[in-house]
């Protein structure tokens, strides 16, 4: 089948690679037909991140058809369309049976690099290096699905693909950060990143009753589709002291609840010489400034897929004015289903966030418009589909 | 009936079905020095009874592998979080079969991997296996 693959540094391209197939009784097989970049490939596409190798399959957000099931599989069956949570999740540990699937202890195959890392296993996720225990990923023809019943979700027929789409990831990690956050009626909510995760956290935000919404990114057309989409007011950077703007507009109390949701496509610009000859920590620029923001007691959430550690953390501020500070990868089951629904009843839309759709073998341009955000591009989504003969 | 008289009766079964090893069931109790190493004992928690890690009163097929070879503690998790299954090479015994070819220079991985797989096991029924690459299918595809 044909797939997209990391070929190296800032390069992608599709390559011939074997059809996925049943490895366990729980498995399904999904054929794609849509796929979409994420600020979590970033660290993947620029070779940041430890075990990437030429030919791991990039895209870990997709919806397909299954089109084959293991024995073990309950919930599904082939024709069935579905989309698929990032995160590999077994569903019957301890963590899965909490209701907390991306802390799951049974999803990753090769738990060794995470542990290393984390001090604890973490789940396996698709388009995440093999060497890790990642699985190949959602830009290709065809997915193996591990785990199908827990981590593929039938699709409403009233949601078209466009839509369900973004509820693989971007969606629950929306939701997730209000959660996280305890987004309550009257809070005020600030979110930093306009790309679509920090979008639909603002949605969700104010579907849980936030009185306002404030998305700080320094992108026009962004902060636009903000406004639109998800009701919020903005601030752009580039115009505003941040900090002191989200005072005033909190009446000198700050944000409730402060989310990051940059990621690492936008880490506060060039490190210095010395940081990058000595090795020294990525910072976290807009993390500092969420705690920093964020009111006495309130709740700050870290969705940004930092590689590694980061430096100059604010720690002092924490204790200082009694944070929280929570972060978590998305709970598919938990949250899937329920987005599902609300996207079946248009309370929550996400077709405008797929401002770019190109077939497998524009990758490399698709990834580099998305890294790049040249053309307004928000999110770019792949269709597999062969390109016509001729 | 109590749970340490349930586990006790549990541990003479998995006593019985097993020749060169022991299981020791009950209320957690001070182990001997561990710690990283070959020789230190590592745990998983398995959310299941003890019952279920050790089905039949017998280890769990990862760890029967390696026989004679490991020492094996199983007891009651905490709040309700099942069993904590703790294993450790023997000192100076010699890791039968396969296992002896695979382990490199860090024999205690085998035990790791093979207390990971029975947890995996007991909780979902099967261990959750890798995507086979182009080079893992070899030219027959």
């Amino acid at each position: 089948m044909r797939a997209l693959c990391w070929t190296g540094t800032d390069q992608v391209a599709v390559r011939q690679v074997p059809d996925p197939e049943l490895r366990n009784g729980h498995d399904a097989i999904v054929r794609v037909r849509q796929s979409a970049t994420c600020g979590g490939d970033l660290p993947l596409l620029a070779g940041r991140t430890p075990y990437v190798s030429v030919g791991d399959v990039l895209g870990h957000e997709f919806l397909g058809e299954v089109v084959e099931v293991g024995p073990e599989v309950r919930r599904h069956r082939v024709g069935d369309r579905v989309v698929v949570s990032a995160t590999v999740a077994c569903g019957a540990c301890w963590h899965c049976r909490a209701g907390s699937p991306s802390c799951c202890d049974n999803g990753n195959p090769a738990p060794d690099v995470d542990e290393e890392a984390y001090g604890q296993p973490v789940p396996g996720g698709f388009g995440r290096p093999r060497a890790a225990g990642g699985f190949p990923g959602g830009h290709a023809e065809y997915v193996r699905v591990p785990y199908a019943d827990v981590g593929a979700f039938g699709v409403p027929d009233e949601v078209s693909d466009d839509r369900a789409l973004f509820a693989s990831d971007a969606a629950p990690a929306g939701w997730l950060a209000a959660d996280l956050g305890g987004v309550r009626d009257g809070d005020v909510v600030a979110v930093w990143g306009a790309g679509a995760v920090g979008q639909l956290t603002a949605r969700a935000a104010r579907l849980l009753g936030a009185a306002r919404v404030i998305v700080v990114d320094p992108n026009d057309d962004r902060l636009r589709m903000a406004e639109r989409h998800a009701g919020a007011e903005t601030v752009d950077p580039g115009r505003a002291d941040v900090p002191a703007e989200l005072r005033e507009r909190t009446g000198g109390r700050g944000p409730d609840v402060c989310v990051e949701a940059v990621g690492p496509a936008w880490d506060g610009g060039i490190r210095s010489l010395a940081e990058r000859f000595t090795g020294a920590a990525e910072r976290p620029p807009a993390v500092r400034e969420a705690v920093h923001a964020c009111r006495k007691g309130g709740t700050v959430v870290v969705l940004g897929e930092f590689t590694g550690h980061v430096d100059a953390f604010p720690l002092g501020s924490v204790a200082a004015k009694g944070l929280s500070v929570r972060g978590a990868r998305p709970h598919g089951a938990r949250y899937v289903p329920m987005l599902l629904e609300r996207m079946a009843r248009d309370e929550l839309r996400t077709e405008h966030l797929a401002t770019h759709r190109l077939p497998l073998e524009q990758g490399a341009l698709g990834y580099a418009l998305f890294r790049d955000r040249r053309d307004g591009c928000v999110r770019t989504v792949f269709s597999p589909d062969p390109p016509p003969a001729g | 009936m109590g749970r340490s008289a349930t586990l006790a009766g549990t541990a003479a079964g998995a006593l019985a079905g097993l020749v060169g090893a022991r299981v020791l069931l009950g209320a957690r109790r001070r182990r001997d020095a561990g710690g990283p190493g070959p020789g230190g004992w590592q745990v998983v928690t398995v959310d299941r009874a003890p019952g279920e890690v050790l089905p039949g009163g017998r280890w769990p097929e990862p760890l029967r592998r390696l026989g004679g070879a490991i020492q094996v503690e199983v007891w009651p998790a905490p709040g309700c979080r099942g069993t904590e299954l703790a294993a450790r090479l023997r000192p100076g015994t010699p890791l039968p079969g396969l296992a002896a070819h695979l382990v490199g220079d860090d024999p205690a991985r085998v035990v790791r991997v093979a207390l990971r797989q029975a947890k995996q096991l007991a909780e979902t029924g099967e261990v959750l296996r890798a995507d086979r690459t182009a080079l893992d299918r070899g030219p027959a595809g």
